[in-house]
């Protein structure tokens, strides 16, 4: 059996932040199903937030109240104050550790405009500021090697639970196909998100809810799954990133008939309102038949910037153009679609990292979560460009100091290393033996259909029962695919199944809680309760699998400064 | 309908690798990757490789195709179909295969890990950041796009003959730190690059920056890491020796003395390199292959002064 203070799962920006804050005093694992270098939290392109001031002056009053009108009222506000106090100091620290900024004439770091923030706020490296901040934690974890052990390609299976304690995680080499169990004072998950549900993503083949489900079959509830973010412009069919930043920087959405049709869904703010009333801004003009050419599609037209701004600020996605679709932006518009981006939801934590059992704010001794697969909220019902960056990195940290503080006093917990393994081998068995008369690409190509079409942007009670029952189906054809790799070697074949058999669980939970929601709030829009209904729904949503089936509770909002009020940009 | 022509290898079934074909429509607008997934997903689910993002910033999905590393995700397939619509597939080079397509990182990183990888401060930490002109944002904004996808180490040729050659990745991230004016170590760190396995065991065939999918291009930061060696004074080692001999050599005659650049290289007192030069200057004399050994300056010794000072100023 392996043995670390703390194992952390997931190497993005959360992990790896919290990782550098427990190494001071503990021996820490960090696990990952890729490498550090290869974490999706590198994909992030525009910019992480702070109030720096550096361009205009700015506030932390002002990126707390943006971050909850842009949340939809849902955010709990004690948490998204202490999130944006810290901005400024962990941006500072990130450039300390040797974190490549763009830089103002004056040498500051330079920062640009974003969807749903009143001040340019972004702090940003070119078109490119996850994979730097990626790789200068990345650094930093190389620098302490002596106290921080990455497992590369190690993939986890499971929660180690005693009674109210987490113990560890059983888990496998993915290069070698052996069970290990490491046993741990303190298991912290950043695990990212889970975007691959649905057919158009940004998200990286890897973002399969892994985390969140291990944590939902210990007992746990997962909070507000509902809220998944569509972000405007993921390239046409591909669904990959394109930044805001290009719409931060002056880029234009046009519709089929060559109009700026923001106008219409948010006059003050254009194309840089939040996200979720892009997105649906422009899936109405899909829907009405106003996209491009009649396709799935709108453009996003860059023209006007010229060729030196998008050189300097976009060099990355203006290749990304060029090599996906043969298009480049100095010349031509882009067709973009509204893309299954972020995860709002996730396993509830309290504001200090901790994750929580119930409604209450129970504390699950020994379990912490960070990033994208937590639920803090800050976020509430729709996140602001640039504050995942953010997140990930102050609650990462602040997932490492609560660590740091539970694992300093406390001895290893018990762990039944073979009972533990043996069930991760029978779930490796279990695949092996089923009769194989189903594929499990048609199943995975199956639900990320349906979530989309019926799970997506607009949703409605109909649509959600369909999904639902489909969804069901095919967790029972499930049961019966075929797997042609039973080598134990870098069998990728395993591993996806595993991955499909998370996703069309995380898929249910979604939806489930979808069709729960009667009201329209952030990224989660009913066209049969197109109004936000506070009297009734101003609460996040916790889903727990009982013996009835999935039941949902209602957690209340922390409201302190900002009272809900209408949203209009 | 196009073939792929795919390296298989599991050493739990056969020791051997050996080439699998596959047969596919491409269908529009596909990536490389989307096809090798067709195949996993359609075709033969045990085919094994390495992927994530999709869009080619994360660096999993570098292979071979056509005999040339690049990334899957950034290629259309069309594009890399050949003229009889087959592509082959291989793993990286200059690493293990493990299994199909998935090689061995391990060297790799070892790799990447000695070159002292993170910054190393000037001085304490102001409370705000540190201030960094754009001229100076520049000299690493290129290195930093690096993402380890390993195209530039699989198709180095000097690793193929030298597995202690620090390789392209590890010296562009070298030069991500030596450039940096935030970092105290500048000095220290070409000192230790010029050393054997170092920047001058490169032999500036650009094959690097070739396979390069992002701006990183190792061997242009190459070129600069020996630049700030030989402006930090940086000169008692062969490869040094040798640049200065070379500009030297053409600065005086507007050519090559290629009787005193070997000597120049190995240094004048190191008399047990001078002596491993001789059975290689023997082997020439018996062959006929010494240069004359009156070296004479070319004609145009005026245009050759113009360029020296124009270089100068």
């Amino acid at each position: 059996m392996i043995q670390h203070d703390v194992v952390i799962v997931g190497a993005g920006l959360a992990g790896m932040r919290c990782a550098l804050e427990a190494c001071r005093e503990l021996d820490v694992a960090v696990l990952t199903k890729v490498y550090p270098s290869r974490s999706h939290s590198g994909a992030a392109q525009g910019g992480i937030a702070a109030s720096l001031g550096n361009s205009e002056p700015d506030s932390w009053e002002e990126h707390m109240y943006d971050t909850i009108k842009g949340g939809d009222f849902l955010s709990d506000q004690d948490a998204v104050e202490e999130y944006v106090k810290a901005a400024p100091r962990v941006i500072y620290e990130l450039e300390h550790m040797g974190c490549i900024f763009s830089r103002t004439p004056d040498g500051k770091i330079a920062q640009r405009s974003f969807g749903g923030h009143s001040k340019p706020r972004a702090c940003f490296s070119a078109d490119r500021t996850g994979h730097a901040i990626l790789h200068a934690l990345h650094e930093q974890l190389m620098k302490n090697a002596k106290s921080v052990k990455i497992y590369n390609e190690w993939y986890m299976h499971s929660l180690i639970v005693d009674g109210d304690r987490c113990n560890g995680v059983v888990v496998s080499n993915i290069q070698t196909g052996e069970v290990e169990v490491i046993q741990a004072k303190a298991v912290v998950f950043a695990t990212g998100g889970y975007g691959r549900v649905f057919k158009i993503t940004s998200n990286a083949f890897a973002s399969t809810a892994d985390g969140v489900m291990a944590a939902f079959e210990v007992g746990l509830p997962l909070e507000d799954p509902e809220f998944v973010q569509f972000h405007p412009s993921g390239l046409y069919r591909q669904g990959i990133l394109f930044s805001e930043a290009a719409r931060g920087e002056g880029a234009y959405l046009l519709n089929g008939n060559g109009e700026r049709f923001m106008e219409t869904y948010a006059p003050s703010r254009m194309e840089l309102a939040p996200r979720d009333i892009v997105a649906r801004a422009e899936q109405s003009e899909i829907d009405a038949g106003r996209g491009v050419d009649g396709e799935n599609c709108i453009n996003l037209d860059l023209r006007h910037l010229g060729k030196e701004r998008i050189m300097e600020r976009l060099p990355q996605i203006r290749q990304l153009g060029i090599d996906f679709l043969g298009i480049d932006c100095i010349t031509d518009c882009l067709p973009i679609q509204p893309t299954a981006h972020y995860s709002m939801g996730g396993i509830p934590t309290d504001k200090f990292g901790h994750v929580i059992s119930d409604e209450n704010g129970t504390r699950v001794n020994g379990f912490f979560a960070a990033g994208e697969c937590a639920c803090v909220s800050v976020h509430g019902g729709n996140r602001l460009g640039t504050n995942s960056l953010l997140e990930a990195v102050v609650f990462g940290e602040r997932a490492g100091k609560s660590v740091l503080e539970y694992a300093a006093g406390i001895d290893y917990g018990n762990v039944n290393e073979g009972q533990e393994k043996a069930k991760v081998l029978k779930k490796f068995e279990d695949v092996y033996q089923r009769d194989g008369s189903e594929s499990y690409n048609d199943i995975r190509d199956e639900m990320k259909e349906i979530m989309m079409s019926h799970c997506g942007v607009f949703r409605d009670e109909e649509k959600l029962k369909v999904c639902i029952e489909t969804l069901k189906g095919l967790q029972e054809k499930f049961k019966k695919g075929k797997v042609t790799d039973k080598g134990k070697l870098f069998n990728t074949e395993i591993y996806e199944v595993l991955e499909l058999g998370n996703m069309l669980g995380m898929a249910l939970l979604i939806a489930t809680a979808a069709l729960e929601r009667k009201e329209s709030r952030g990224g989660h829009f009913r066209t049969d309760f197109p109004k936000r209904d506070d009297a009734n729904f101003l609460h996040h949503s916790m889903i727990f699998d009982t013996p009835d089936g999935l039941v949902i509770k209602k957690k209340s909002v922390v409201i302190t400064k900002h009272q809900p009020a209408e949203r209009t940009y | 309908m196009a073939t792929f022509r795919i390296k298989r290898f599991n050493p739990e079934k056969q020791p051997e690798p050996y080439f699998e074909e596959f047969q596919l429509d491409i269908p529009e607008g596909a990536t490389l990757l989307d096809c090798m997934n067709l195949i996993k997903w359609t075709l033969d689910g045990s085919f094994s490789y390495r992927m994530s993002c999709r869009s080619a910033i994360c660096g999993s999905c570098a292979v071979k195709a056509n005999g040339h590393a690049l990334l899957a995700c950034q290629r259309q397939a069309a594009h890399i179909v050949d003229n009889d619509e087959t592509v082959t597939l291989e793993p990286l080079g200059n690493m293990k295969p493990v299994k199909d397509l998935v090689v061995d990182f391990t060297p790799f990183w070892d790799k990447i890990n000695k070159v002292k990888p993170y910054l190393e401060p000037k001085e304490a930490v102001p409370e705000k950041e540190r201030r960094q002109s754009q001229e100076e944002f520049l000299k690493i904004d290129d290195s930093s796009t690096c993402i380890m996808c390993g195209a530039c180490y699989s198709d180095c040729n000097v690793l193929e003959v030298d597995d202690n050659f620090l390789g392209p990745a590890a010296l562009a991230k070298a030069q991500r730190f030596v450039g940096d004016s935030r970092d105290s170590q500048t000095l220290e760190r070409v000192k230790a690059l010029s050393d054997p396995g170092g920047i001058w065991d490169c032999t500036h065939c650009g094959e690097c920056v070739e396979r390069c999918p992002k701006p990183a291009k190792p061997f242009d930061r190459i070129k600069e890491i020996m630049t700030v060696a030989l402006e930090q004074g940086v000169h008692n080692n062969n490869g040094a020796r040798h640049a200065m001999s070379f500009f030297n050599s053409v600065k005086r005659s507007g050519n090559l003395n290629e009787n005193r650049i070997p000597v120049e290289s190995m240094g004048f007192f190191n008399i047990p390199g001078l002596l491993s030069l001789l059975p290689v200057g023997i082997r020439m004399f018996l062959k006929g292959k010494v240069p004359p050994i009156i070296h004479h300056s070319i004609d145009e010794m005026d245009d050759v002064k113009r360029i020296f000072k124009e270089l100068d100023q």
